[in-house]
Parts: C-alpha cells; structure tokens; sequence
C-alpha cells in the first residue's frame, strides 16, 4: 500500500477553485518535490492535507496508510503521522521550546498507548537531537519561535519533525528566508530522517534547495494542476527554462 | 433568590426550628437572616469575649446605615442580593459522606485531573476521612514544630482566647470594620478563617496553608484571616486549596489582614477555583473580597499572587499600603473569565512612605461570553519621595463574544514620582492554534498551553508545588472555551 495517496484533489477557498485535480503516490522512502511558481496553489496542498481551515475540498480525496485523512481533525492527522515544516513558524510567547516538544511528543505517546515520557529521559533525547542538528543547548529554554532567526526556527522545525518521527513530511517552502550555511545544516537534518519507511514531499520555489534534499521524483504545479513529472533532473531543467512554457500548456 | 438557593437547600430542616435558638447554642443552624440576634448567637457559638461581640455588633449597627451602599461602581452585573434572604451561621455546611461513591462524579473528574491524590479527594469533597489518614498526623507533627519556633497558626476564634492581645491590636487595623459594604457585613458576621504570627527574626521554614486546617471546622463563608509578620520575619502563606472547592454556600465575603513590621516580608498565594455557574450562568459563587496589607515598617515587603479561575462574579483587589520607608509591594494576577463569569479585580498600591516601589503584573484571560476588568489605582502620597511603580496588564481575547478592559487610576501628589504603565490586548490566533494541533495537540491542550505560555510571568510566583496545579487548572477552567 502507498505511504500517502492523493487522488484528483479539487480544492476550493471561497468561490475560486486553487487545486483543480491532483493526484500523487507517496511510497515508503520517497521524496518527492513540488515545484510551482507562485500563487499556484503549493502552499494550499500543504494546508489541505494538514487539516487547516478555510479549505473546501470539492472533489477527491487523500490516504495516509489507506486511512481516509478529511475524515480525522489537524491534531489527529498529526499523531497519525502527517507533519508540516512551516514556511513561517508561528511564535508562541511564554511557552519555552522544550515544554512545546514535550506536550507534543506526549500527546503522539497517549495517542499510541505509550506513558508519557519521563522528564530526565526527554532531556536526553532532545540534547542528542538538537546535537545533531548543531543547534545551541540553550535554545530549547526560549521561548519557540520568538525571537528566533530564520536559521533558528527551521531548525526548530527539523528538531520536531525528528522527535516527532512522522511517517509523512511536508517542507512548505523550508528554504525561504535561509542562508546558504542554514539551508545545510537544515538539509543535513533532513536528509539524516529518510527512511524506508517515511516519505517527504518537498515543496519549493527554487531548485537549490533540491541539491541538498535529492528528491526521487519532481512535479510541477502550475494553475492548480500537475502540469509535468520526472526525476531529479526535471528540477535543473526548470531552474534553467523557467516554468514559462507549462504555463503556456495550462492556460 | 440564587444568590441563597444552595445555602437553603442545605439546611432547609432548620426552617421547621423555630423557638429559642438564641440559648439553644448546641444547636449548629441559625434561621435566616441577618440581626442583632443572629450576632449575637455566631459569637455565643464561638463562645468569644465581650469585646468581641462589642466589634460585631458594632459593625452591623454600621451595615445597617450602609444598608443601600453596596459597591455599584464595577462592570459587574448581577441581581440586588437579599441579605435576608441569606443563611449566616450553618455548621457544619454538609453532612459528611459516607464514602466517593456519593460524591458528584463530575467533581471527581476535576480532582483527577488535577492530579488530586484520593485521600485529598476525600478531604476536599467533605468524606468522612479514616482515623488511619497520613496527612493528618502529618500537619499535627508541623504544627508541633511551627509552635516549638514561635510561630502562631490557628483558626482566629481560636486566637481569640488564646491571643487576645494580638487580636484587638491587629484586627481590623488594615482593613476597618467602616472600609467598605462587603468588610463591614464581613466585621459582623465572620465565622472563621486562619490567624498567623510570625516571631521577630524567624524565616518561617514551611508554607502555611489553609490545607492543614481542612480536617478542622468549616470556614464558613464570611472568612477573616490574619496574618502578622513581626521584625525580620518571613512568611509565605497560601490560600484556598488547588482543588475546586465546591462551596455550596453562594455568597462569600471574606477579609484578609496583613501586617508587616519592620524588615519582615509575606508572600501571599491564592488560587480561587469555586464553582463559576453553568455555561448559562446559573448558579456558582459571588465572590466579594477585601484584602489588604499593610507594610508598616522599614524595608518590608508584601506580595500578592493570585489565580483567580473560579466564581461568578469575583470582586477582589489586594492592595499594598506602602507606609514604611523603602516598602515593596508586589502584585501579581492571572485571573480567567470563561462562559458567563464577570472579574473585576486588579490591585490598590498606596504609597505613603520614602522610596516606596510598588509592581503589579496583571493577566486577564476572558472566554466565552464573559467580562474581565483589571481595576487598579497607585496612589503617590506628598510624602512618599522617590516612589516607583511599575503596571503592565495584559488581556488575552478567545473567541469574539467576551470582553476585556483595563481601568487603571494613578494620582500622584509628588513630583518624584515615577509611575509606568504598559497594557496590551490580545487574541489567540488560529495560526497559533493550527500549529499545535499540528503537532498533534487537541485543540483543549492548545489553548491550555498558549494560555499558560501567556500568564508565565505570574505562574512562577507561585510556590513550585501550586504552579504545577494551577497550571492544569489553567487549561481546565479553559475548556470548551474554542468552538
């Protein structure tokens, strides 16, 4: 069975229909990358398929493990394994890093029967991850987000993906906002989480995020529709031709 | 009237009592009303001194001309009481249970979530408790050392015979039986409540709680306490229980007294979680407070911490009398409104005394179709130079049918005054609680998260035991507030 499928996804904000039929298979092990150029309806998969509101999905449907993923609530969508790195992570004043995660890995523990987890082995755990991702150990005592450099919260993103331990990962625009030496170290971290058994669909503007996270497969939405698909090098394609020309086709 | 429909319900067989009641003082009912009588009759029942009663009914002769007093200038709204109409002396408040199983399963619920151990539970739901009950050996032990250090801690009717010469030179000295409508109804009729004395130069090593009294009598619910910090001392004091206190007595006007002598320092801890009505705004406490301190020596300091999530209507504003040079007073209030409840609560900080500074941290969270209003006055006396005050309140909107707003009043009557104040508004976004929901956290945890996040500054204050409590009744008091 596919990881995640998405199947001629119609999906509509108020009267203007954004997604006009998509279909996507996931398997275990995959990355695959959306490329668009703006306002084409990137962002609003994403949101669709984490379960935010002010979406009207007209047609279509989507499966996490054969399970029907409109039927369940964004939180339980969330421990049945779907996460979205947020191209802008929200702040949270007041509420520090570590106690977030920790509410947050706990409710994926009740969720799969699992006592919550003991406060000595938690701070293990995230020291051992925010390690691998080279983050500071103070950081987990700031409060999320605020404050935070753009560096700083995607790398955030990627420390909750990692404890998190989804089975699908959606990066909306993870690179935006991010230098050359923070689009590393976040793709590093990434790339560190792939595993047979998970899948990522990666999406993005630009092709140079695509040199760090190599994805298997690359779509191309143009005007709410897939307008192509191939392998890596469809990717350096675009970033040389631009998307001009499935413009054109779509319209 | 709602105001005293619970309190009639649990001692409706008194009703059928009529003769004598003013000699039969075996008798643990007084009819209804309010009378020279029924004073008289509360301070035989407590067996008090003349001088006592002299103070009570001197008090009510005092109400009785305040008859049409009552404080009508809070955004509150609620039908005219009936002081007739209501029950002064009932004890006990409730026939003791024979076991959980009679117990309102729902309020079982709000213990286990509390994370409430079941020998409390039944403590706090009015079970009768075995004789093999832990904790109360353990605060007899406590009490034992407290007395080998000095320290006072006993129900104030019992310091009244014990004490007396604390209790005249102390009670009713911050806050007079004129002060106001609700003290003064208070100074005539209170039952009970908590008195403290700390010995010159002692640092009290434990924190007081009403806890270790629960296994006592009831309260009641006119409460006085006093609490009295002698030189050098310290004492940290806290108040009410975590647990909802179901009081089925539905109109409570407490008094609380402090007084801090020279160097000496209280910390004074509440968290109020009485029963707030139904989501329609039936039923559930008035609660009508004065507290109030004074920092009558050199270098005291007095603070307030208070986390106010329970009651109909809360009408409360600890205040600070700054008089002693170079006084600290400290406020500190979260106080959350969901459904139909109304607060209007804030603080009072009079500065009297040389470089007096005062602080006040307020945080108003309002839900529902509720209304919450931070009320706060600093007054800078001609004499207090080189005082400082330092006001940030901030408000916390869920949802688009409540209310939050802000009155604050600052006089100042001399030009070295520094006075500061920041406020904000705020709403819970939908971004903020998409994001956490994507992290897989139910809507209820969400809010309860952000909501804390929010009060942060004034959770800490609380001795570490208390935050974690108050922190899940945070979350508790909150939900169902999201559609």
């Amino acid at each position: 069975m596919a990881l995640l499928e998405i199947k001629n996804l119609h999906v509509s904000v108020g009267n203007r229909e954004i997604l006009k039929g998509i279909s996507l298979t996931l398997d275990g092990g995959e990355v695959h990358a959306i490329m668009g150029p703006n306002g084409t309806g990137k962002s609003t998969l994403s949101n669709v398929i984490a379960g935010r509101d002010g979406y009207d999905v007209t047609q279509g449907e989507v499966l996490l493990d054969g399970r029907d993923v409109f039927a369940m609530e964004a939180d339980e969508r969330a421990r049945a394994g779907i996460f979205l790195a947020f191209q802008y992570p929200v702040e949270i004043p007041g509420v520090s890093t570590s106690s977030f995660l920790k509410t947050a890995l706990n409710a994926k523990r009740r969720a799969e029967g699992k006592p919550e987890i003991d406060a000595m082995e938690f701070l293990k755990l995230v020291k051992s991850r925010t390690k691998a991702l080279g983050m500071a150990d103070d950081m987990i005592k700031r409060a999320l987000n605020v404050g935070f450099s753009g560096g700083e919260k995607k790398r955030a993103e990627v420390l909750q993906m990692s404890l998190l331990e989804p089975r699908v990962a959606i990066l909306d625009e993870t690179d935006s906002g991010l230098d050359i030496d923070a689009l590393k170290v976040v793709s590093d971290g990434v790339n560190a989480l792939r595993r047979a058994d998970r899948a990522f669909l990666v999406i993005t503007h630009y092709q140079r995020l695509l040199d760090y996270i190599v994805p298997d497969h690359v779509h191309v939405l143009v005007n709410g529709r897939i307008a192509a698909s191939g392998g890596k090098e469809l990717a350096l394609e675009l970033e040389a031709e631009g998307y001009a020309k499935y413009q054109g086709a779509a319209a | 009237m709602a105001v005293t429909r619970e309190t009639a319900a649990t001692v409706k067989e008194i009703e059928q009592y009529k003769y004598g009641f003013v000699t039969d003082i075996e008798s643990d009912k007084a009819p209804k009303g309010l009378s020279e009588d029924i004073i008289r009759f509360i301070s035989a029942k407590k067996n008090e001194p003349d001088w006592m009663l002299e103070g009570r009914l001197k008090a009510y002769r005092h109400w009785l001309t305040q008859a049409d007093e009552e404080p009508a200038w809070a955004k509150l709204h609620y039908p005219k009481i009936d002081y007739q109409d209501a029950y002064y002396y009932a004890a006990p408040k409730q026939a003791k249970l024979a076991s959980l199983d009679e117990v309102d399963p729902k309020l079982l619920e709000t213990y286990k979530k509390l994370g409430i151990p079941l020998l409390e539970q039944q403590m706090l739901a009015g079970v009768a408790v075995d004789a093999v009950f832990d904790s109360v050996s353990v605060a007899t032990t406590y009490k034992k050392k407290l007395e080998e250090m000095g320290v006072i801690f006993m129900p104030i009717s019992e310091a009244v015979h014990k004490h007396p010469e604390l209790v005249k030179k102390y009670l009713g000295s911050v806050v007079p039986y004129t002060d106001n409508f609700f003290a003064t109804l208070n100074a005539a009729v209170f039952t009970d409540g908590s008195f403290v004395y700390i010995p010159k130069g002692l640092r009290c090593p434990m924190e007081l709680s009403t806890y270790f009294r629960i296994n006592e009598k009831n309260t009641g619910q006119f409460e006085r306490t006093l609490i009295i910090a002698d030189e050098g001392s310290y004492v940290s004091y806290l108040e009410g229980c975590t647990a909802p206190q179901r009081d089925e007595n539905q109109l409570h006007a407490a008094v609380v007294e402090l007084v801090a002598l020279d160097d000496a320092e209280i910390k004074y801890s509440t968290v109020q979680n009485w029963y707030p009505g139904d989501a329609q705004g039936k039923g559930g406490i008035y609660n009508f407070v004065t507290k109030r301190a004074a920092c009558r020596g050199r270098n005291s300091k007095v603070m307030w911490t208070q986390v106010e999530t329970g009651s109909a209507i809360t009408w409360k504003y600890p205040s600070c009398i700054l008089q002693g040079d170079n006084s600290t007073g400290e406020f500190y209030s979260v106080a959350i409104t969901n459904n139909r409840q109304q607060a209007d609560t804030g603080t009072k900080m009079i500065h009297l005394g040389r470089n007096t500074k005062s602080k006040i941290i307020s945080k108003g969270i309002s839900a529902g179709h509720a209304d919450n209003t931070y009320r706060g006055l600093v007054r800078i006396g001609a004499k207090a130079d080189n005082a400082r005050n330092y006001t940030q309140c901030d408000s916390l909107l869920i949802g688009s049918t409540c209310g939050a707003h802000t009155v604050p009043y600052i006089e100042t009557k001399n030009p070295t005054a520094h006075t500061e104040h920041e406020a904000t508004t705020s709403k819970i976004s939908e971004d903020q609680l998409f994001y956490c929901m994507q992290r897989g956290m139910t809507q209820e945890e969400a809010v309860s998260l952000i909501v804390n996040g929010f009060c942060k500054e004034v959770l800490q204050t609380l001795p570490m035991e208390f935050a974690v409590e108050a922190q899940k009744l945070v979350g508790i008091s909150l939900e169902g507030s999201v559609g």
